[in-house]
């Protein structure tokens, strides 16, 4: 039985700048995105994964192809590198929550619940620009997931976390009920989150495939000697 | 040399004494600069915040314009204003030439370019850096210049004091439309002018003292209060 499509790419394209004839950030991608999928996006640097899921997300624009969403989708996204405003850890959940549409008394109150929830609610009080960089990916996880989505985005949400961070946010991750897309460069991490894997290679989309088969080498040489390489590369 | 040194020491016993002609033109320029700037900080922000994230045909050409508008001579400033309050121009039946009302005008004319461009820099530097984010959490363009305006506050606290000193300094814009008259609309650098010119050293001086002092005074402020903000930010931010 196929599970509904939440997000349909019909041959997108995006360009690096808005020049015309610029060079493509993503070349002709396609692809459907199911409910309950956890899919990882992966590739070398610049390959195109940040801005897959910027496009995704309705952050960027294709020059060409679009996105179909059969019924709306709510959404959040994780950055690879949150920003928190200069308010409290509390009131950046609450503007989140208020910016869609919920009273800011209410959106307080749900914002510490969410808080205290994530083991946070000893930094309620502090000012978002106070905490260490895994405190920040920690709140602004608990700020996306507050939103209560349906198809989670992240951008690399462990890369520049100390082990100990990246264990809590990948725990937190793991126990999201909802779909999921995310972007690593971890290998070891897409085996443990991921049920599909999407190999991208200078904006192009070469695999897409269940995670047990992406990392059977023999069976990706013969799909796609570019992937293999990469998996290979990176020692897994 | 003896003349500024006798000058200098009559104008430090004036202040000391708390002249009431000169405490009158002290707290005339002050009132005067800081509703100027008060108003010019309101109004530019929101007009700053919203230049910061808007993008249209021809907003190349108002920055251009905006950033012509930062170097425009307070006389200038004045001249255009005395046209428009004079009792022939489109703004004569207000009857505000000659008036503390019309030096609050041209004053916040004159201030009010600075704050929109400077803000507009802050704002479109978060916006260029933070402003995806705001996106994706719903805000849109407006609201996320309004938002990164108030983020910056302590970036703004500059763009308000450059308001108050380019305001507090200027002599050419109050001059012409405030008449420099005594107990109305003398301010502290058309009566520096004008003492000056009549021989009246110590007056002048202290007036410029005070001046000096007053800009002295905000600079430490600012100084401090910004201390202050980056080390509430900074605390608690290692990885």
């Amino acid at each position: 039985m196929t599970l509904p499509c939440l997000l349909h790419v019909q041959d997108v394209r995006v360009a690096l700048t808005p020049r015309h004839g610029a060079p493509l950030a993503l070349d002709s991608v396609s692809l459907q995105i199911h409910q309950g999928e956890r899919v990882a996006l992966v590739g070398a640097n610049g390959s195109g994964k940040s801005t897959l899921l910027r496009v995704l997300h309705g952050l960027q624009k294709p020059v060409s192809g679009r996105v179909i969403q059969p019924k709306p989708v709510q959404q959040a996204m994780l950055f690879q590198r949150p920003v928190l405003l200069r308010l409290s850890v509390q009131n950046n959940l609450a503007l989140s929550l208020w910016l869609r549409g919920m009273a800011w008394r209410l959106a307080r109150q749900r914002a510490l619940q969410v808080l205290e929830s994530a083991g946070l609610g000893d930094v309620a009080q502090r000012r978002g620009r106070q905490l260490s960089v895994g405190q920040t990916q920690r709140v602004a996880l608990a700020r996306a997931l507050a939103l209560e989505p349906q198809l989670l985005l992240l951008d690399e949400p462990t890369a520049s976390l100390d082990p100990q961070s990246k264990r809590v946010v990948e725990t937190t991750v793991q126990h999201f009920p909802g779909t999921m897309v995310f972007a690593s460069h971890n290998l070891g991490q897409v085996k443990r989150l991921a049920t599909r894997v999407i190999y991208l290679e200078h904006g192009r989309l070469l695999a897409d495939l269940p995670v047990h088969l992406f990392f059977d080498q023999a069976y990706l040489l013969a799909h796609s000697a570019e992937a293999a390489i990469f998996v290979k590369g990176e020692g897994v | 040399m003896n003349s500024l040194w006798d000058s200098g020491v009559a104008a430090l016993r004036l202040i000391a004494e708390a002249d009431p002609l000169l405490v009158s033109i002290v707290w005339r320029s002050l009132s005067l600069s800081a509703a100027a700037s008060g108003i010019a900080i309101v109004v530019g922000t929101f007009l700053g915040a919203w230049l910061a994230v808007s993008r249209f045909t021809g907003r190349g050409l108002v920055l251009a314009m905006l950033n012509t508008l930062l170097s425009l001579p307070s006389v200038v400033v004045g001249l255009v204003v005395y046209l428009l309050l004079s009792r022939s121009g489109p703004l004569g039946f207000l009857g505000w030439l000659f008036s503390f009302k019309a030096m609050l005008l041209a004053q916040t004319v004159l201030v009010l370019p600075i704050v929109i461009a400077l803000v507009r820099q802050v704002v479109e530097d978060a916006y260029n850096s933070h402003g995806e984010q705001l996106r994706s959490l719903g805000a849109g363009p407006r609201l996320s210049g309004l938002l990164l305006a108030w983020d910056e506050r302590s970036a703004l606290l500059t763009v308000a004091l450059a308001a108050f000193g380019r305001a507090i300094a200027e002599v050419g814009a109050v001059m012409l439309v405030g008449g420099n008259m005594e107990g109305f609309t003398r301010v502290m650098t058309t009566s520096i002018a004008l003492e000056t010119s009549k021989g009246d050293l110590p007056l002048a001086m202290g007036l410029g003292l005070v001046l000096l002092g007053v800009v002295l005074l905000l600079q430490l402020l600012l100084a401090g209060v910004r201390a202050w903000m980056q080390a509430a930010d900074a605390k608690g931010s290692t990885p």
